[in-house]
């Protein structure tokens, strides 16, 4: 059962594609790795995903509603005065929204949240005090709590250390598991290999998607960096009978 | 000396009434310079006040020196920049404070040259310093309605508005109450420069919204923290203020806003986190 389509999927920027007609089905329940150089267009395909950019053509369609997503530079103002417990609360969005109250069993599920990225005694520590990686940890902890049915992560591993990697890599496992869908953008290619069943390489265009050890060879990888370094200021509109020929 | 701090208040009622206006300002403006502070939008206070200047004179050059006319014409006036440069912020690649400073400019030019081609010469400076002194009723009860609709306002939106300030990105993931918190938090930085221009002027009124909230940043961590310790600084300042105006005959308004400015520097200098004397005689460092 496809959990998320790309059907003739163009996402860009002030005209340009990022991503240029992907046409890609991410089955529900698998678990996904998003390879490719930078500039491929694989942040750009998280944020169509989770609709904070419209495509310029075609169309993302989703099986279910609930999307958690985990950016590469989430745009949150580390001097704001907000303990890291409120911050992870705010998971909870779906369950208690905008007015909601927090009860008891909320409680639990925060402090058992911030346990499982190892940062039980954060409660009140404000979000400014905290390093990067354990920022990340927060997030990850915030991630735990929507229970989302499709988990959208940037690069989640990028400037972790090895332990809160693994650390944070057994969640994603977990939520692998409970049959959720993770779809994660990595450049780390042996933990590729080693975690995600599936891989999606993309170089704007698409490149190769299927089990990670089919699809993850030399020969595509030298394929995607090719595919990727085109850049043209005064690029002709790009119409359905010139495509390819460029 | 008791008798110099208490005695203007109980035999003039003027004095009361200007300090009753003056604490429901603070206690309604203060909030919401807290969270200008936090969003770094301090700035916008100020442009927002200018913005609200052009919609008073016109109201003013209609019905003359009426706080109905007045507080319309800066509603409407304030709310249109809010509105327009809300949406081009929102919708748009401007950032916030390049789409209200835009904004604000057309606003203050438009209302300069509807003032000057009336050709009448309005005498704007009570709108400009404002008339704390001169309180009706009526001024009163306004001043206490905006600061209760501010109160409700926060409380109704306090999550997402924290939210929509600290992480914006993830609210918009979330929730679909992000454009209507921003333009509710806007139009609460409308309504409360709208009070405090019939108390201090549209200038001055900004001062009070802003100065307390940038002290507290120094006293406090937790945004109810910093919001307590702004409301009290606000209301010494306003009773200080006040004081020093009856007993010196200072101009009311500049007298509570140079309150103000005294306890911010005080606490620039004294404050406990992140003031010149926490940096430069830093205290022992702590063990974990």
């Amino acid at each position: 059962m496809p959990a998320i389509t790309f059907k003739d999927l163009t996402l860009g920027y002030d005209r340009h594609p990022a991503v240029h007609h992907l046409d890609a089905v991410i089955s529900s329940g698998s678990l996904t790795a998003v390879v490719g150089p930078n500039g491929a267009g694989k942040s750009t395909l998280l944020k169509g995903m989770v609709g904070a950019l419209a495509p310029l053509e075609g169309s993302i369609t989703h099986a279910r509603d609930r999307i958690a997503y985990l950016p590469q530079q989430a745009e949150i103002d580390r001097t704001f005065p907000l303990p890291v417990r409120d911050l992870v609360a705010m998971g909870l969005w779906a369950e208690i929204g905008a007015f909601g109250r927090l009860r008891p069993a909320h409680a639990d599920r925060i402090a058992a949240a911030l346990s499982a990225v190892g940062l039980t005694g954060f409660e009140r520590r404000s979000i400014a005090a905290l390093s990067g990686g354990q920022m990340q940890r927060v997030l990850f902890a915030r991630l735990l709590l929507q229970e989302a049915d499709v988990n959208l992560l940037d690069e989640p591993f990028t400037a972790i250390d090895a332990k809160t990697a693994a650390d944070l890599m057994q969640i994603v496992h977990r939520w692998h598991g409970d049959g959720r869908t993770v779809v994660a953008v990595l450049h780390d290619l042996d933990a590729v290999r080693a975690h995600f069943p599936e891989t999606l390489v993309i170089a704007r265009e698409l490149v190769a998607h299927g089990p990670t050890e089919q699809v993850l060879t030399a020969e595509n990888l030298f394929r995607a960096r090719q595919m990727c370094e085109a850049f043209d200021e005064n690029a002709a509109v790009c119409l359905p009978e010139t495509r390819g020929a460029a | 000396m008791i008798d110099a701090l208490i005695a203007p208040f109980v035999d003039f009622a003027f004095m009361r009434r200007a300090l009753l206006g003056c604490i429901a300002i603070s206690v309604g403006a203060v909030p919401v310079g807290v969270f200008l502070m936090l969003r770094r939008m301090s700035l916008t206070g100020d442009a927002m006040a200018h913005a609200i200047l052009p919609g008073a004179a016109v109201g003013f050059l209609v019905s003359g020196l009426s706080l109905g006319a007045m507080t319309i014409g800066g509603l409407v006036a304030g709310m249109a920049v809010a509105l327009l440069s809300g949406f081009v912020t929102r919708v748009t690649a401007l950032k916030e404070d390049a789409s209200m400073a835009a904004f604000y400019l057309i606003s203050l030019a438009a209302g300069v040259m509807i003032v000057s081609t009336q050709g009448s010469n309005v005498d704007l400076l009570h709108v400009l310093f404002g008339t704390v002194l001169a309180l009706n009723n009526d001024a009163l009860i306004l001043l206490c309605s905006i600061t209760t609709i501010t109160w409700f306002t926060l409380a109704v939106l306090f999550r997402p508005l924290i939210l929509e300030c600290a992480d914006p990105q993830f609210l918009r993931s979330v929730s679909t109450l992000s454009a209507v918190t921003h333009f509710a938090f806007l139009a609460l930085v409308v309504l409360n420069l709208v009070a405090g221009f019939q108390a201090l002027g549209t200038l001055m009124s900004v001062g009070l919204m802003i100065l307390p909230a940038a002290a507290a940043r120094f006293w406090a961590t937790g945004i109810g923290g910093m919001v307590g310790v702004a409301i009290v600084a606000a209301i010494v300042s306003s009773a200080t203020g006040l004081l020093l105006s009856y007993h010196y005959s200072l101009p009311s308004g500049p007298a509570i806003i140079l309150v103000a400015g005294a306890i911010y520097a005080a606490s620039v200098v004294f404050g406990r986190h992140g003031s010149l004397m926490a940096r430069y005689l830093p205290r022992p460092h702590l063990a974990s």
